[in-house]
């Protein structure tokens, strides 16, 4: 297991990356979760994030937008670029961040206030006081949710179905415009149907937000991303970059051998 | 399904590949038995067996869908079965030139005695020969000696074109000097082609073979 990964492995890009990684590594306390990731995300595209559990796939994800710093004792080394500029660097306010680089997570946490609140929320914290209406319709329709729910926007958002709650978090999320959505696993909870309704959802929204998507769903990776970067802990169970391509080479001709074999089924 | 199922499923298709690549090779044989004794019986034997060879080729490409539809295979897993698919139906249509073959011994039953079959045996034994390196190479696990075996079999393709080329031209010469050769000259030239085709075939699976261990695709044949 303990291979270095080769440069050609990972996949670079002339044009400038929207987000990109350097060197990046997460402490939580003095263990290392994941060491020396560099990658670029680019603009428009899906990047589905694989590897087996306990590699690492969520910490760097939430390192992303700073959700790290959420947690007790948790430190980060390297570096983030979000159009060129550090999301680390002195005087970045990291909520400003999440409202540039969304996050959608496992299971959908609406608020438990009525479905218009929940999308009104971001927007009116920001500060917003006009057109809160159009926002709130847009952001629904973007999430293909307007036609099942323009009839109770007044009604609780506990109330719908686990696929609706979800793309009502990705209508919350798409509110205050973000450029990038970060999805831990956003299908997970839910049934083949409501599912099918995400990976559609996400498809379309790629067209103008950028999104990084971490699953362990191998067929979902295919169907959604354009690119996947595949995590693997080394024998200190410190997660790491081993390739970095287009989703037809990492499922069809993985470079690296450990990819093939956690591709294959054989590890992870 | 669990990684060591699937493992045992995989080995019991490359295996039920490998039967069929046997069961080719002792009709392709029993073909050329059927040509030069023109026996009614042999040729009967050949289009029984090539019935066989249908069912297997069925058989085997029923498992790659089933395989495909339980696991949902990715990488080399997937083109592994693939492969399967592939080389079951370029061994079904080698089964089909067998039975051209014998049904050539067949339309040549009225002439007497054992027929001159010229250089048949020595093209199928190579053409055979190629079947038999391509399904080893399929079969091995060291992806540089599977290359290298693959490759071996596409370069004995040419000798194969050109034995065959060399039998042409002198069945032809012969069908110009002897009007009554034309009929046998020309049956003999059909058996040929066939054993020919079953050399490009084999290039074919040994080209497969090559994508299946590189997950590159080479020029088709």
């Amino acid at each position: 297991m303990n291979q270095p990964t080769r440069p050609e492995n990972i996949l670079t890009f002339d044009e400038p990356a929207v987000l990109e990684t350097r060197s990046l590594s997460v402490f939580y306390g003095s263990t290392k979760a994941i060491s020396g990731i560099s990658l670029q995300v680019p603009r428009g595209e899906v990047v589905a994030i694989i590897g087996p559990s306990g590699c690492g796939k969520s910490t760097f994800l939430r390192s992303l937008n700073r959700m790290n710093d959420l947690v007790p004792g948790a430190r980060v080394e390297g570096d983030v670029l979000y159009g060129g500029a550090s999301i680390y660097g002195a005087g970045v306010d990291p909520t400003d961040v999440r409202y540039r680089i969304g996050m959608v997570f496992q299971r959908p946490n609406p608020f438990p206030k009525t479905i218009y609140d929940n999308v009104a929320f971001g927007p009116r914290v920001n500060g917003v006081k006009e057109n809160i209406e159009e926002i709130v319709e847009h952001s629904l329709r973007r999430a293909a949710l307007w036609d099942e729910v323009k009839d109770r926007l007044k009604s609780s958002a506990l109330d719908l179905s686990g696929g609706q709650q979800q793309r009502l978090c990705i209508a919350r999320c798409l509110a205050v415009r973000p450029e990038v959505i970060l999805m831990d696993e956003p299908a997970s909870s839910l049934d083949p149907i409501a599912t099918q309704a995400i990976e559609a959802l996400i498809r379309d929204l790629a067209q103008d937000v950028t999104i990084v998507i971490v699953t362990h769903n191998m067929q979902q990776a295919q169907r959604v991303a354009s690119v996947a970067a595949v995590l693997m802990s080394d024998e200190r169970r410190v997660g790491e970059l081993i390739e970095y391509g287009p989703v037809d080479q990492i499922f069809g001709s993985p470079r690296d051998p450990r990819t093939e074999a956690y591709v294959t089924g054989r590890i992870g | 399904m669990a990684r060591s199922d699937f493992d045992r499923h995989l080995g019991q298709l490359e295996a039920d590949v490998i039967l069929l690549g046997s069961l080719v090779e002792s009709t392709f044989y029993t073909a050329l038995e059927a040509i030069r004794t023109r026996d009614k019986a042999l040729a009967e034997k050949v289009k029984t067996d090539d019935d066989l060879i249908d069912e297997q080729r069925r058989s085997v490409q029923h498992a790659c869908v089933e395989l495909i539809r339980r696991e949902a295979p990715v990488a080399g897993d997937l083109r592994r079965i693939v492969s399967a698919w592939d080389i079951a139906g370029e061994l079904e249509r080698m089964g089909d030139y067998a039975e051209g073959i014998a049904k050539i011994g067949i339309m040549l039953r009225d002439q007497p005695g054992e027929l001159d079959i010229r250089t048949l045996p020595g093209m199928a034994d190579r053409a055979v020969g190629m079947l038999k390196h391509a399904l080893e190479a399929f079969l091995e696990r060291d992806e540089k000696r599977a290359v290298e075996l693959a490759q071996r079999v596409e370069s004995q393709d040419e000798e194969v074109d050109r034995m065959y080329a060399d039998l042409r031209k002198k069945l032809i010469n012969e069908m110009r000097n002897n009007p009554d050769f034309v009929e046998t000259g020309t049956y003999l030239l059909w058996a040929a082609h066939n054993i020919e085709r079953v050399a490009d075939r084999s290039t074919n699976i040994a080209e497969n073979v090559e994508y299946q261990v590189t997950g590159r695709m080479s020029n088709e044949h």
